[in-house]
């Protein structure tokens, strides 16, 4: 019995010492509940990335230990998840998923002098606020976004008269005050602009009411739950108005639960960049190790997780002054192309595109 | 246009109400008769919608007709809610009879947590298409811009279950029995009652009547996660508490207010303050009637 106990003692204390030399690399995001989806390839991003750069021999000579943590996109859940990585000694942290749990967590992150960095918190004052110089993104912000929304709604489809409605949280209310705001500097009319509740039973009531507006195009910032529930009412009630989301809607789930009743919706969402060789390889590696394709922000993630690692290789240590500087400075190749971070901390040359659902799939509108 | 809008409103309400109400039934029923709020009711509606998709997924696939997958797994989505409804009294709420409520109280509370989270682990965290198992009625067609045949099934549906259950209390012998086990347990039992009989029979009568609103619901919207149950849960158990919760018919009275209110507030004001104002409205409910509209101020003798 002693003997055994020895052995764990050793065991335990051999396992330690290894623990201490290593980069710890939190992943921070909804691993669970509703928005899954959106978070789980972000942690498959990191593990397929980490396990290459671990096999060519890890950065700065050491090994990468991924310290994943789930904060289900809730911001008071968030404060506790990036508490404990901090408590667990990480260096830097790739996440998390949904701006409102992204906010509630940097404060905590800036305090203790880590560097973080979202492959889908779109909020546009995380970064343009200034309120967090150690926050980083691989997403463009909602205010691009927007704003390709109205290009296209004006010029494309040439809309006059738009419903805007959204989820009341913090990314679906920006994004809809954006896309107001825009609509109506492009002369068109915002005859409704409304929140509803995430999760109702039913929101019949407030289809009856959007119907009566008679509107051209309907305007949704939020995710894609009650996506589907208003776009699959309205075509119920025989409404054929047009429907447009933004990245929160360009999801797969999306399609599978509005089924027939997504076909034409528009979405935005990041650029195809199923050319770039690097997002091949990503994509292909994805499916050697998981079996299946990478899902919604995949290479946003494997992208942020490369730039991170890249930067502490470059800056030749953890120092949150040195990282900085790395991730502003140098150039790194990712899926996404070559990028690089601007002083507000969001990525360079990367943008967005439309698509539209035809035959059960998203279709970049060229 | 300005009526069609208004009736329209007034028809939203009425499914969301209706909706509310297949679920406040049950609530009512368990309080009625053991004065629990069995918290884990929610739940139960959950899990019929998820035997109903279960099942009409793999009789799809086996290339049964539309009719008779609906019709089997309804009745697969009752009898799978109504052992769970069964076995939930018999494990949690049994054996804390006799125990203060509050003890009661935090076990149904934890029931409810315990099974959002096996149907979380056991199934999925997704959001999963449920399949209109209504289907669009041909009939239907020219008043489907106005109210989608899933909805007036759902009305139809609400209202055969509430005669139903009218029926089943004041005219049959248990129903006669849950009154008596409802007005005093222990007389019940000494009159040659069996009450624990009763009671589960409540319980698999309110549990089956979930799990229809459950399907019901799913193939409105289109679809299900292991989530559904707590909101429609917490909506349902305000509007029997409204209605008068031990009250069968202000348990539908109240789902209908809370239904109407929700949506002619959305239709004129804005869903912004949605259930701020259900909740207001409440409020201003239970300030004038403490016992809800239809409830009876109780005097209990000291």
């Amino acid at each position: 019995m002693g003997c055994l106990l020895a052995v764990c003692l050793i065991f335990s204390c051999g396992k330690k010492e290894e623990a201490e030399q290593t980069i710890k690399l939190g992943v921070a995001g909804a691993h669970s509940g509703d928005l899954a989806s959106y978070g789980l390839p972000s942690v498959n991003a990191a593990k397929l990335v980490v396990e290459k750069i671990n096999a060519n021999g890890g950065v700065l000579g050491q090994q990468v230990e991924l310290l994943i943590e789930d904060d289900v996109c809730k911001p008071e859940v968030a404060g506790n998840t990036a508490t404990k990585l901090i408590s667990d000694g990480v260096d830097i942290v790739m996440g998390h998923i949904c701006s409102g749990a992204t906010k509630a967590a940097l404060g905590i992150y800036k305090e203790a002098n880590v560097v973080a960095m979202s492959p889908s918190a779109t909020n546009p004052d995380l970064t343009l606020s200034g309120d967090y110089p150690n926050f980083f993104r691989t997403i463009p912000h909602d205010a691009k976004q927007a704003e390709l929304q109205v290009k296209f709604a004006t010029q494309t489809l040439k809309v006059k008269n738009v419903v805007i409605l959204h989820d009341k949280g913090d990314y679906g209310k920006s994004q809809a005050e954006l896309a107001k705001k825009y609509f109506e500097e492009a002369g068109v009319n915002v005859l409704l602009f409304e929140g509803v509740t995430p999760g109702a039973v039913d929101y019949s009531a407030i289809v009856t009411k959007l119907e009566r507006q008679q509107p051209d195009l309907v305007v949704w910032g939020g995710y894609h739950p009650e996506a589907s529930k208003i776009v699959t009412l309205m075509r119920k009630q025989r409404m054929d108005t047009l429907f447009i989301g933004a990245d929160g809607v360009k999801d797969e789930t999306f399609i599978k639960v509005a089924g027939e009743y997504a076909e034409g919706v528009y979405a935005t969402g990041p650029k195809d960049i199923s050319d770039n060789p690097m997002a091949k390889m990503a994509k292909e590696e994805h499916q050697n190790e998981f079996g299946s394709d990478p899902g919604a922000f995949f290479d946003a993630a494997y992208a942020a997780t490369q730039a991170l690692l890249n930067a502490i290789e470059k800056a030749g240590s953890t120092d949150y002054d040195k990282v900085i500087n790395a991730l502003r400075t140098e150039y790194v190749e990712t899926p996404l192309g070559k990028i690089r971070f601007d002083e507000n901390g969001d990525a360079t040359g990367i943008g967005f595109s439309v698509y539209k659902v035809t035959n059960g799939q998203f279709i970049e509108e060229k | 246009m300005d009526f069609e809008f208004f009736f329209k409103l007034f028809l939203g309400g009425l499914t969301r109400g209706s909706i509310y109400a297949l679920i406040a039934l049950g609530y009512t029923m368990v309080y009625g008769i053991i004065e629990l709020i069995n918290f884990a009711h929610g739940e139960i509606y959950m899990i019929g919608a998820f035997t109903a998709l279960i099942i009409s997924t793999v009789l799809t696939m086996l290339g049964f007709p539309a009719l008779a997958v609906t019709l089997i797994a309804v009745a697969a989505a009752v009898f799978y809610a109504c052992c769970y409804g069964y076995t939930i009294e018999k494990i949690a709420y049994k054996p804390l009879r006799t125990a203060p409520r509050l003890s009661a109280l935090i076990s149904a509370i934890g029931m409810s947590l315990f099974l959002q989270n096996y149907v979380l682990l056991a199934q999925t965290s997704d959001f999963l298409p449920f399949p209109s198992l209504i289907p669009d009625f041909e009939f239907w067609e020219p008043y489907a811009h106005i109210m989608s045949a899933a909805e007036f099934t759902i009305i139809i549906t609400t209202v055969l279950v509430m005669v139903g259950l009218t029926f089943l209390i004041k005219f049959t012998q248990i129903g006669k029995a849950m009154r008596a086990t409802s007005q005093d347990k222990t007389m019940a039992m000494l009159l040659g009652i069996n009450v624990n009989r009763v009671i589960s029979f409540t319980f698999i009568i309110g549990s089956g009547t979930a799990a229809i609103g459950g399907m019901l619901i799913a193939s409105h919207i289109g679809q299900i996660n292991f989530y559904m149950g707590f909101i429609a849960g917490i909506k349902a158990f305000v509007a029997a508490v409204l209605g008068g919760i031990g009250n069968i018919p202000g348990a539908v009275l109240g789902s209908l207010v809370l239904g109407w209110t929700e949506s002619f507030f959305t239709g004129y004001i804005s869903s912004d303050y949605e259930d701020v104002f259900a909740f207001l409205f409440l409020v201003l409910i239970l300030i004038f009637r403490p016992s809800g509209i239809l409830g009876r101020a109780e005097t209990k003798k000291v």
